[in-house]
């Protein structure tokens, strides 16, 4: 068993950045992750592991630091908050097309512009479809307790090497702030140099004479060669999309109905779902792990099964529920319910929007 | 001399001079008489003359040099407009024994990157900036740039730059050079052999004290010309840049060993 630990959720996340063997962290204070940083230096991880934990300029420089580093293959990380994630999506861009590995987290708080602190689900969006400019995906996984921000850093780096792109944790202002039992995993070794150099062979670390040289870039001048690296990203993409879909599916087997969620919703509908189960309501949670790629074909099982209706429950004016829709493709009822502006819903609000919108509606 | 055979010249015995085989073949895409392949090539010339190739990392920027990596034979990381030395930042703290360079443009560097480029100087970053300064923007077509001198024509200052519309020139090399954590600051020309051996052994300073890792950034701009942009031939521009950059941004260094040159 691993190391126990009462940590907030952004405590959980940075030190988990530390433990999966990362190579730096760049970042730019912003409320509610500021943590992340704060906990980084004062844990002093270039004495642990090495590690480097840079205060950048903003969170654009951040994520070109990011760039850089990623691009001479080390293993780094960046965490922010929607306004500053909203910064960073230039450089993710360019991350996605010159199919750079990294983990980022955005802990979201209430938009648009400032908004405020409080929690928010509002940039499923911006984290699904895109975010930047171009035709690219990257990984989102959502972590429903202290324990998953720890744990998808480990998996979001596997992830990020595995397919070359950057993958986002996407929590949110209550996972981020809340506190939790964790169990730490142990202490991946960083990766030497010697390792890097073998291992990803594209990384500019310096041209060997004898070899050739490395580029790592975006840009293709003519749109032929443009298309045919597009193409190249979308049959990856359609690989993610086919082996990496994770989910939970909690009282999903009987039910006639089922929320669902990511993240503090989830949380939320979880006890929804025994409310109902109380008052004989035959509903289930189908709690989404990635949002990206979204688990449609499992969601079309379900109808087969005898769903009858869906409610996506999430802290936005409804942006999840598009996809489900397009997933269950008519098949059941689906509406939504959420509180937004950084406001979050009780299990009973949740529970009479079932009733009024989908069992009753 | 005269009556030396083709076969003898070819010798490699009477070999007085080789291009670098740290510039590829690629055919420069600069328009001729431009100076970004000349400042290329003195920078790989040193890269190669100190033996650094197998521990470079060079930056491209968003400009005309932006396929510098088609033309420098080394590793090399293509950033986003403006933010190349944050991005050599995350390499040089990762690799810390590694020599980082950037080379940008005007408006890459002192326009939308001014923000990347003060702190990454201000951390003293241990890095190498090659900053080439041609008043404006060459890539777009021709407009005004943060370092567009009073009175000078550019597309979107079609009139001239009017400084009471369009703002100050920015020296961004003198503002550096005031920064605590710019080791060497310079500014050369590369117009010239006798200016292209000066930019030399300039550029070769700012590669060694990175190597020996002298503390903090060394910074070298070129002041060049854009015959393209400027709307002028290769000559004009050259003798105009003499004319009217020079006097606006003096050639010589303007910080040495961390000390302003006084
Ligand atoms: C974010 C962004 N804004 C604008 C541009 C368009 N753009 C490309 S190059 C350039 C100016 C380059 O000028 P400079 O840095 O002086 O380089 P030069 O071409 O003169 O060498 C601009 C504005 C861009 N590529 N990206
Ligand atoms: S446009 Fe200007 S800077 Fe660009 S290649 Fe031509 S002369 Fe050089
Ligand atoms: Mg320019």
């Amino acid at each position: 068993m691993g190391e126990l630990k009462l940590m907030k959720g952004n405590e959980a996340l940075a030190e988990a950045a530390i433990r999966a063997g990362a190579d730096a962290y760049f970042g730019y204070p912003i409320t509610p992750q500021s943590e992340v940083i704060e906990y980084l230096m004062a844990e002093k991880p270039h004495e642990r592991t090495g590690m480097v934990v840079l205060q950048a300029e903003s969170e654009v420089a951040a994520i070109n630091m990011i760039y850089g580093a990623a691009g001479a293959g080390k293993k780094v990380m960046t965490s922010s908050s929607s306004p500053g994630i909203s910064l960073k999506q230039e450089g993710l861009s360019y991350i996605a097309g010159a199919e750079l590995p990294c983990v980022y987290a955005n802990v979201v708080r209430g938009g648009p512009g400032l908004g405020t602190i409080q929690p928010s689900q509002a940039d499923y969006f911006q984290s699904t479809k895109g975010g930047g400019h171009g035709d690219y995906r990257q990984i989102v996984l959502a972590p429903a307790s202290v324990q998953e921000m720890a744990d998808f850093v480990k998996l979001g780096f596997e992830l990020a090497f595995k397919y070359r792109l950057p993958v986002l944790i996407l929590s949110d202002g209550v996972i981020g702030q809340m506190m939790e039992k964790v169990e730490l995993f142990d202490q991946v070794p960083r990766l030497t140099d010697k390792e890097i150099e073998e291992k990803y062979p594209w990384a500019t670390t310096g041209r060997k004479k004898g070899t050739e040289r490395r580029v790592i870039t975006s840009l293709a001048l003519q749109a032929h060669e443009m298309e045919a690296h597009n193409l190249k990203l979308q049959a990856k993409y359609k690989t993610i999309r086919e082996n990496e879909v994770r989910y939970e599916a909690i009282n999903c087997d009987d039910a006639e109905y089922i929320l669902v969620a990511y993240g503090s919703s989830a949380r939320i509908a979880q006890k929804t779902v025994q409310m109902a189960r109380q008052k004989g309501l035959k509903v289930g949670l189908f709690r989404l792990i990635t949002l990206y790629p979204f688990p449609s074909v499992d969601m079309q099982e379900l109808c087969k099964q005898g769903v009858k209706g869906f409610l996506a429950v999430e802290m936005s004016s409804g942006q999840m529920v598009e996809d489900v829709m397009l997933a269950v493709k008519g098949c059941a009822k689906v509406a939504h319910f959420g509180r937004f502006g950084g406001v979050v819903h009780t299990p009973e609000e949740v529970l009479n929007a079932l009733e009024q919108k989908i069992i009753g509606g | 001399m005269t009556n030396i055979s083709l076969e003898e010249i070819i010798k490699p015995e009477n070999l007085v001079y080789e291009k670098t085989k740290l510039m590829t073949d690629n055919v420069l895409s600069y328009c001729p008489g431009c100076g970004h392949g000349t400042a290329h090539r003195i920078a790989m010339e040193i890269i190669e003359e100190l033996d650094l190739q197998e521990q470079t990392i060079g930056i491209a920027p968003v400009g005309c040099s932006v396929l510098a990596y088609d033309f420098m034979n080394i590793d090399m990381q293509q950033a986003a407009h403006g933010r190349a030395p944050a991005v050599a930042t995350g390499i040089k703290r990762v690799y810390p024994d590694k020599i980082v360079f950037t080379y940008q443009g005007d408006g890459d560097l002192a326009a939308i990157g001014t923000a990347e480029t003060i702190h990454a100087c201000n951390r003293g970053e241990n890095i190498t900036i090659i900053f080439i300064n041609n008043g404006i923007y060459g890539m777009t077509g021709g407009q005004m740039a943060p370092t567009t001198i009073p009175g000078m024509k550019s597309s979107t200052s079609p009139y001239g730059r009017d400084i009471k519309l369009m703002g100050n020139p920015l020296k961004m090399t003198e503002l550096v050079a005031h920064l605590p954590g710019t080791y060497f600051v310079t500014r050369q020309a590369v117009h010239t052999p006798s200016a292209v051996r000066k930019a030399k052994r300039a550029i070769r300073k700012a590669f060694e004290n990175q190597r020996d890792k002298k503390p903090g950034v060394s910074f070298v701009e070129i002041v060049s010309n854009c015959n393209s942009g400027w709307k002028m031939t290769p000559t004009d521009a050259n003798k105009w840049m003499e004319e009217n950059m020079f006097p606006y941004y003096p050639l010589g260094d303007i910080k040495v060993d961390g000390e302003l040159v006084k």
